[in-house]
């Protein structure tokens, strides 16, 4: 089969994190910005299989499994922050969520 | 390189622009929608193209677990905690003064290129065709062997992240009132 050699995959993944990464810099709904986020792990994932396929060996798809195990923990506590947030009765805006700034 | 046409390779490319385009429009759609459960629901579609690529690129096992892990259990957990705090509108591009929207437009933009030119720089051209792997690459027993072989240590420290990353959520997420004594 050939399609698509690496290079155009690993442009559809650049475009995916830069995406993200704006969604990241624009947003200021915390879920939102965790959704952007996804979008960036998801483009990092995407280079990581396409250089697995490149080279023909197996530890990119195991690095790419690894980052959506991580991916999941971060949902899992990013979420638990925003319903903490929300329960203080605090403005979801991360622009407003500035106690911790120095 | 020979050009190699055939009506197999006319699909493939069909299907990758396809699967390219709407992955790009939907990660648009995340980004760019008032309502936060649009945006959740417009991830779904960026993941489904997502493993569509992954099926592309010969790891079915990745494009099965994609699937499952993100469209089968985060999206859920962000449509319920979305249900959760209420819907809250917000203009995608009111994150104060034009400055700072012109400033992170710049800043996306110049993370893109940055990455575009690292890769073309450390590549070069090597990066033209696409491997060569056997029918067994990216099955579920070759994933499995490698995953419980090779990196037996990373599956073992992956479990121990989802473990302590489950308490955490649970700990933000409770709330007990702490007894005066």
């Amino acid at each position: 089969m050939s399609g698509p050699g690496t290079t155009w995959y690993l442009v559809l993944a650049a475009f995916l994190f830069g995406i993200g990464a704006l969604g990241v810099l624009i947003r200021r709904n915390p879920l939102i910005v965790l959704l952007s986020l996804e979008l960036m792990l998801n483009g990092g994932n995407l280079a990581l299989i396409a250089f697995s396929r490149h080279f023909a060996n197996g530890t990119g798809q195991i690095f790419g499994l690894a980052v959506m195990a991580v991916a999941a923990s971060e949902v899992c506590v990013g979420l638990g922050l925003v319903v903490a947030i929300n329960r203080k009765k605090l403005a979801l805006d991360v622009d407003r969520l500035s106690e911790l700034r120095g | 390189m020979t050009l190699a046409f055939s009506v197999g390779n006319v699909v493939v490319w069909i299907v990758w622009l396809v699967a390219g385009f709407s992955c790009l429009a939907s990660a648009v759609a995340v980004i760019s929608f008032r309502n936060p459960f649009f945006s959740a629901l417009a991830l779904i579609g960026n993941l489904a193209s997502l493993a569509v690529m992954y099926l592309l690129l010969s790891a079915e096992f990745v494009a099965a677990a994609q699937v499952l892990v993100y469209a089968g259990a985060v999206v859920v957990m962000f449509l319920f905690v979305i249900a959760y705090v209420g819907p809250r509108r917000e203009e995608p591009w009111s994150g104060g003064p034009s400055w700072k929207t012109f400033g992170a437009v710049l800043a996306a933009g110049a993370l893109l290129v940055e990455v575009i030119v690292a890769i073309s720089l450390a590549a070069g051209g090597s990066l033209g065709g696409d491997g060569k792997v056997g029918p067994v690459f990216g099955s579920p027993s070759y994933i499995g062997r490698l995953f419980l072989v090779d990196h037996l240590l990373a599956f073992e420290i992956t479990s121990v992240v989802l473990l302590i990353a489950a308490v955490g959520g649970v700990i933000l997420g409770s709330h007990v009132k702490r007894v005066e004594s």
